[in-house]
């Protein structure tokens, strides 16, 4: 069966239809519903939303329904609040039965409406948009894919109100690397996980009773970088997730941590500390050939590209504590970005470079911040006080990272600018080390 | 239970440090002598007590009664394998020094023993620099072995960053026994 969604676009109900194919990758592995999801604030400038349930002709997956997963995508966005629908005043599935008048009356800004039909082993779905002021309609699609695979077309009709919306790419359809660690017969076992946004679907990548840590995605999306101690040291694997092939690309002696992926996918910078102590090199994937690009006395990790692919943000403590510097091209003189408090580190830039995110240490307790790269503001997002591993989603619009509650180490969820969010608890154990992928093509 | 755990280790240290101190003076002091031995949870075992190893005094000449007595000491200095570490530091607190020292030597006499350090940090900060700094907490352990003894080759170093608490829990005392470094011998 092809684990394909075929999405095409009409724009009245007989017109021509064209067709976009969106490869998607197959899932393999162990199935593994761990992570629960609960939202926890909601955004106040959160825009109101309806999504009408489906219209449904011929037999449907038991359990997920389509309408309900846009609902809760938007929801999770913190940047749309979804009318329950048993609020509404009427259940249009087409665009000649909406009435605007009633959503208006409703306070509804937009309206989806959509059907959903079988045709054997696919489903599809016919769905329309609505500006509800402008009793426009924005998106007029169809779209369909595997039954089994219902989520994925759910979030695709999600990424696409959000873009017509927003004007930003959605980041529903993209997936999450984490790692959980539970204690198994008294001892800890360490499983390295990838899910969907919103934690579902999640599946078992790879399973050890020694430390995982640190996944980090490659852009095509296709692999994991990440370091293991299954042989007892720390060593830096790469896992095609299709195929289950690891490579093991760094065994040096001392630390092989902080793998992070350039933006062409053909190199990694790595924290290496064979020559004397922690220092960043650059690694050619097809060669395996180093480039050393610190040389400091000081601990030197936690690189990444900047949005452009040329300089590089890492953590140094060569001031005495730990802070993010910024080198604009590879081995050149590093540059102080963060001065508010000793300790900041871990730094990710946000995709269109003007911002940079990390952990910032505060009156005891450890925050992430961004600072802007123009003005040098700094601003703390964060309440909680355990916070660490900032990964910014695709599009830039929100943040996942990991932090602790009630004792339990679990992933939390915020808009980039630090208002709504959702956590995603493991069902048991601790949940940690989140990366959120790129955008799919 | 793990913070009098600590405590008593590092009283241990204390005391045993000021006896291994005195004896090479040549003076004679009991004040250094308690009796505890407590069980770690982590297998490291702290002992303490009169330890004459069954040796008769008497039958003993000054010169040889010293030299079982420096060597009980430093038996029982070598049973403490955990060394504790500050906040963002890797500097040997001075109550380590006597008992690294006693594993030094220890590791110089016996060349075909090895031993493994196990840095580690505390759960705060972020997770790679952790892992740097529990390698420079187990480098500084091996540069003092080194320095006052043991060989390179007998010493292996790892860092396990926070992955590997000893104790579980967001508390000062937690933080505290697990920034460490762990001398295993293999």
């Amino acid at each position: 069966m092809s684990n394909r969604i075929n999405t095409h676009r009409f724009r009245a109900l007989k017109s021509g239809l064209w067709s976009l194919v969106l490869a998607l990758l197959v899932s393999a592995g162990p199935a593994s519903a761990e992570l629960l999801i609960r939202i926890t604030e909601g955004a106040d400038a959160a825009i109101p939303l309806s999504v009408v349930p489906f219209a449904e002709s011929g037999a449907m997956p038991a359990g997920d329904n389509v309408s309900t997963i846009i609902r809760d995508d938007l929801a999770m966005s913190g940047e749309f609040r979804p009318l329950p629908p048993e609020k509404m005043l009427s259940l249009p599935s087409k665009g000649d039965e909406v009435f605007f008048r009633d959503w208006r009356m409703l306070g509804q800004r937009y309206v989806l409406v959509g059907q959903m039909q079988r045709e054997g082993d696919r489903v599809s779905a016919r769905y329309e948009l609505f500006d509800v002021n402008r009793e426009s309609r924005l998106l007029g699609e169809t779209a369909s894919a595997p039954v089994s695979n219902i989520r994925t077309l759910a979030h695709h009709i999600s990424d696409k109100v959000y873009e017509a919306i927003t004007g930003v790419p959605g980041a529903f359809s993209t997936r999450l690397a984490y790692v959980t660690l539970q204690n198994v017969n008294g001892k800890p076992l360490y499983k390295l996980q990838v899910s969907d946004v919103d934690g579902k679907r999640a599946r078992i990548r790879l399973d050890s009773r020694e430390p995982i840590l640190s996944p980090a995605w490659s852009p095509d999306g296709k692999q994991l970088a990440y370091v293991s101690f299954e042989s007892s040291k720390p060593a830096i694997y790469l896992h095609e997730l299709s195929s289950g092939k690891r490579t093991r690309i760094a065994e040096f002696k001392g630390l092989n941590s902080a793998p992070a992926w350039s933006p062409d996918g053909r190199s990694l910078l790595l924290t290496l500390s064979k020559d004397g102590n922690a220092e960043i090199y650059k690694m050619d994937i097809a060669s395996r050939s180093l480039k050393r690009l610190t040389n400091h006395w000081s601990i030197d990790t936690e690189a990444t590209w900047d949005h452009r692919g040329r300089g590089i943000f890492f953590t140094s403590d060569r001031s005495g504590g730990p802070q993010v510097y910024y080198m604009e091209s590879e081995g050149a003189e590093p540059r102080r970005i963060t001065f508010g408090s000793r300790y900041n580190a871990r730094p990710r830039p946000s995709a269109d470079g003007k911002y940079v995110y990390y952990v910032h240490q505060r009156e005891g307790a450890f925050h992430i911040a961004r600072t802007n790269l123009e003005t040098g503001e700094e601003t703390v997002l964060t309440r909680t006080k355990l916070d660490e591993s900032p990964s910014v989603s695709p599009n830039g619009r929100m943040l996942i990272y990991a932090t602790q509650q009630n004792g339990q180490s679990v992933l939390t969820v915020i808009s980039a600018d630090g208002g709504a969010n959702y956590t995603l608890p493991a069902s048991e154990g601790d949940v940690r080390d989140p990366a959120w992928s790129p955008i799919s093509r | 239970m793990n913070i009098s755990m600590k405590q008593k280790a590092v009283a241990m240290v204390f005391s045993l440090g000021l006896m291994a101190g005195c004896s090479s003076t040549g003076e004679t002091v009991d004040e250094g002598y308690t009796d505890t031995a407590a069980s770690g949870q982590d297998g490291s075992t702290v002992y303490g007590g009169t330890d004459d190893g069954g040796i008769s005094s008497g039958q003993l000449s000054a010169e040889e009664r010293q030299a079982a007595q420096e060597r009980a000491e430093m038996e029982a200095m070598r049973q403490i394998t955990t060394f504790y570490f500050d906040f963002d530091t890797s500097e040997i607190k001075p109550e380590a020094r006597d008992v690294l020292v006693a594993h030094a030597k220890f590791l110089a006499a016996n060349p075909s023993q090895q031993v493994r350090l196990e840095g580690h940090g505390d759960e705060r900060g972020t997770k790679e620099y952790n892992l740097a700094l529990g390698e420079r907490r187990a480098n500084a352990v091996e540069r003092f072995l080194i320095v006052n003894g043991a060989s390179r080759g007998q010493i292996e170093t790892v860092s396990y960053g926070e992955e590997k608490p000893a104790v579980m829990g967001s508390t000062d005392s937690a933080w505290a026994q697990n920034r460490r470094v762990e001398l295993i011998f293999q």
